[in-house]
């Protein structure tokens, strides 16, 4: 990479018709352009799966409901995992580290910005086959559209007998399709992050949100790809007529279920890693102090990346595995919460005797410390062998991951959103609106997934399209679906500032929130190309140099 | 645009992007790999009917050589480009093509024996699965290495590869190592554990 002056070329002007900007955009190969497309593309498809939840809520709101058949009910509740994992979280999350990684270590693009825009594409195609499922799924069998074998498909419900017509091929060739996209995205961000740092921005130096994405491509490359050859298996099962999951053939389920969840356990940490990327980004800022034990935190997440690679297993304790696998996994589930806790400790130190303001990108970020802290507490107690026979399968399952991925990762996202919009657009979003959004969002989650542990405990299994009355169930079940329509008005509230505020917010400038990292030293929305000098870097916060030179970092480290 | 303390302007060298693309990518098929590898191993001894492994496979010993001589010819290829030797560079990547195909065909007599002789598809039993699929999957990334070679011989033949495209080049080798490399463990997987 040169590291001359280069003249940024002229973005596009006012005068072009709308089609030469969407051609511009379809053919773009720029970093931060596909970062806004997979944000979008993500928000499209929240929007999609927001609805299936609701769905899902109204016809659980009460007993004996029949707001949809319960061939449905299956399709929603398929759908809806399927979506918000393949193609809101993991978009939304790449689309972050696209746009602000080369940003963050001075870099004018990423390694491969072609592979880069391939993989995109690869991901949105994979959504697109997997909704066109509603329309082609039923194939010649006349059979239902749309998959419904829930979101990890289990042997042998995905098998020909079980599941005829297309609708699972669609599923298993978008989730193949869109894993490829995910593992081309996660080798350009590691070649990125190894290859394009700027002069002086050393691994030791480079920011948390970097460094935490690297962990993170690291693991994409080596648990995507198991789902992905499972995949590859079931097709054959479907199509060659091969065996491997055929068990009356000598085939096994259980082997589907440890290759599914060898691949949907890290997931989860391929999920949190980013996010905790967010907060290791804004709680500085907001807290005005520097991070506390930077590297105890790069040596944490890459402790979690090894970790979470062996504690697959506690997803399938009620299937009967013995009693050494049972206690290996049980241990390991306990080892990983170290790690994770750590981090916590990390946040919380940063906070502590800091100048705290409470905008909403840290409001967002102080309701995924607790929720986070929660969501894993409760993980213990599944991850406790004997405790999840009793509750494995039922809501509180359901609550618990929910905790996890709404009020972990989804808070976080929301607070990388309204810290890193006014650097995309150069506006910033409206801060009443954002404070409405944050405590609606913060109710509606609350009434939802708290309520929602205590009919798992009571016994409520998931899955169910309904059920009988006078099980003390009822009241609860109306609670979380209540939660769910505040949680609903609250994206309203969240998508309407990303649109008012677009046309109408106030101007940001380059430096809005007195930040630290290098994205922030250049115009809003960055040029082409982002520098037109590859900067410098002595210190791990650069502008914090730039602003003091009477004191920079430099000297310290 | 220059921060306060510049730093003293030491070479700033970093490894190059092309070396660890292609080392992520191999990452990343090794875990797939795995995954069959994985399956294989789970599911020897369990078919339910014949041909069993021990009854029909016989271990491709000449074919296996030539795909992991080939290695060697591709280093020296690559070598020779960087001496800027083209015809040598030319004449040991053909060469290597011609080992890789060679390997490609040893396949497609395997599997022509063992489905017209031996009644062995991949929907006989557990057995035919699991051993198309593995070494489908494998012949499958000879196939594909064997494709950009030839995109690369035919960019060579009319001298758009030059001296300078030794490391680009390279990267390609990377990857034909790697396909020989789990030739290796394909090769013991199935013919000598899995018989």
């Amino acid at each position: 990479m040169s590291s001359e002056a280069i003249s940024i070329p002229v973005s596009s002007g006012s005068d072009q018709t709308w089609t030469q900007t969407l051609h511009e955009w379809v053919v773009t190969v720029d970093h931060k352009r596909l970062g806004i497309l997979y944000i979008i593309l993500a928000l499209f498809f929240l929007l999609i799966g927001g609805i299936e939840a609701a769905i899902i809520r109204v016809q659980l709101m009460r007993p004996h409901n029949d707001f949809v058949s319960p061939q449905v009910f299956n399709r929603m509740f398929t759908m809806h995992g399927t979506t918000m994992i393949f193609f809101v979280a993991m978009p939304i999350l790449f689309g972050f580290a696209n746009y602000f990684v080369p940003l963050m270590i001075g870099a004018r693009d990423m390694a491969f910005p072609r592979l880069n825009a391939f993989s995109f594409w690869l991901t949105a195609f994979g959504g697109a086959f997997l909704y066109f499922s509603f329309l082609g799924g039923s194939g010649l069998y006349g059979a239902g559209n749309a998959p419904d074998v829930g979101w990890w498909a289990y042997a042998p419900l995905a098998s020909r007998a079980f599941s005829p017509g297309n609708s699972s091929d669609y599923w298993t060739v978008s989730l193949l399709v869109s894993g490829f996209g995910s593992i081309g995205t996660a080798i350009n961000l590691f070649a990125t992050i190894l290859c394009m740092r700027c002069p002086g921005m050393k691994l030791s130096r480079m920011p948390l949100f970097a460094w935490l994405n690297f962990v993170m491509s690291g693991m994409v490359l080596l648990a995507i790809t198991p789902l992905s050859a499972a995949q590859i298996m079931l097709l054959i099962d479907r199509y060659l007529g091969g065996h491997f999951f055929d068990t009356q053939a000598g085939g096994s389920a259980t082997i589907w279920m440890h290759f599914f969840w060898i691949f949907g356990h890290p997931e989860v940490y391929i999920l949190i890693i980013p996010c905790f990327g967010f907060l290791s980004e804004i709680v500085p800022v907001f807290s005005r102090k520097p991070i506390f034990g930077y590297p105890v935190m790069v040596g944490a997440t890459i402790c979690i990346g090894f970790v979470s690679v062996s504690v697959w297993a506690h997803h399938m304790f009620t299937i009967g595995m013995n009693s050494y696998a049972n206690s290996f996994f049980a241990l390991t589930t306990m080892a990983v919460g170290v790690p994770t806790g750590i981090k916590i400790f990390n946040w919380i130190g940063t906070m502590w005797g800091g100048k705290l303001r409470f905008a909403t990108p840290m409001l967002f970020c102080v309701g995924f410390l607790f929720q986070f802290l929660i969501a894993g507490l409760t993980g213990v107690m599944l991850g406790t062998a004997p405790l999840d026979w009793q509750l494995g399968g039922s809501y509180f399952v359901v609550a618990h991951f929910h905790y996890v991925i709404v009020g972990g990762i989804l808070f976080a996202i929301f607070a990388a959103f309204y810290y890193w919009y006014p650097k995309m657009t150069g506006r910033m979003l409206d801060e009443k609106l954002g404070k409405i959004h944050f405590w609606l969002f913060l109710i509606g989650f609350h009434l939802t997934f708290d309520v929602m542990h205590i009919p798992g405990i009571l016994g409520m299994p998931r899955r169910i399209y309904t059920y009988e009355a006078g099980r003390g169930w009822e009241i609860w079940n109306l609670i979380s679906s209540i939660g769910a329509f505040i949680q609903a008005v609250a994206i309203l509230v969240f998508v309407l500032n990303l649109v008012i505020s677009y046309f109408r917010g106030a101007c940001a400038g380059s430096d809005p929130w007195d930040a630290w990292t290098l994205e922030w030293s250049i115009s809003s929305p960055p040029p082409a190309y982002n520098f037109s000098a590859i900067p410098t870097v002595a210190s791990r916060r650069p502008l914090w140099d730039r602003k003091h030179p009477e004191d920079p970092d430099s000297r310290y480290e | 645009m220059n921060s306060a303390v510049a730093p003293a302007q030491t070479a700033w060298a970093l490894p190059y992007r092309g070396k660890v693309g292609m080392a992520c990518l191999i990452a990343a098929e090794s875990a797939i790999f795995t995954i069959f590898v994985v399956a294989y191993l789970f599911y020897l001894g369990k078919s339910l009917s014949g041909p069993m492994p021990k009854d029909v496979l016989e271990p491709p010993l000449f074919y296996s050589a030539c795909l992991l001589s080939s290695s060697l010819t591709i280093h020296l290829a690559v070598r020779a480009l960087s001496r800027g030797n083209y015809p040598r560079f030319l004449l040991l990547w053909l060469f290597t093509m011609v080992l890789g195909g060679l390997f490609l065909f040893g396949t497609a007599r395997e599997w022509h024996r063992l489905i017209y002789e031996h009644g062995l598809k991949i929907s006989t039993n557990l057995f035919g699965t699991t051993y198309y699929s593995l070494v489908g999957l494998h012949g499958f990334h000879v196939s594909a290495g064997l494709l950009m070679l030839a995109v690369a011989l035919l960019l060579a033949v009319f001298g758009q590869i030059r001296r300078e495209h030794t490391p680009k080049v390279d990267v390609l080798a990377m990857y034909w190592h790697f396909v020989d490399a789990i030739w290796v463990v394909v090769f013991t997987v199935v013919y000598i554990v899995g018989r």
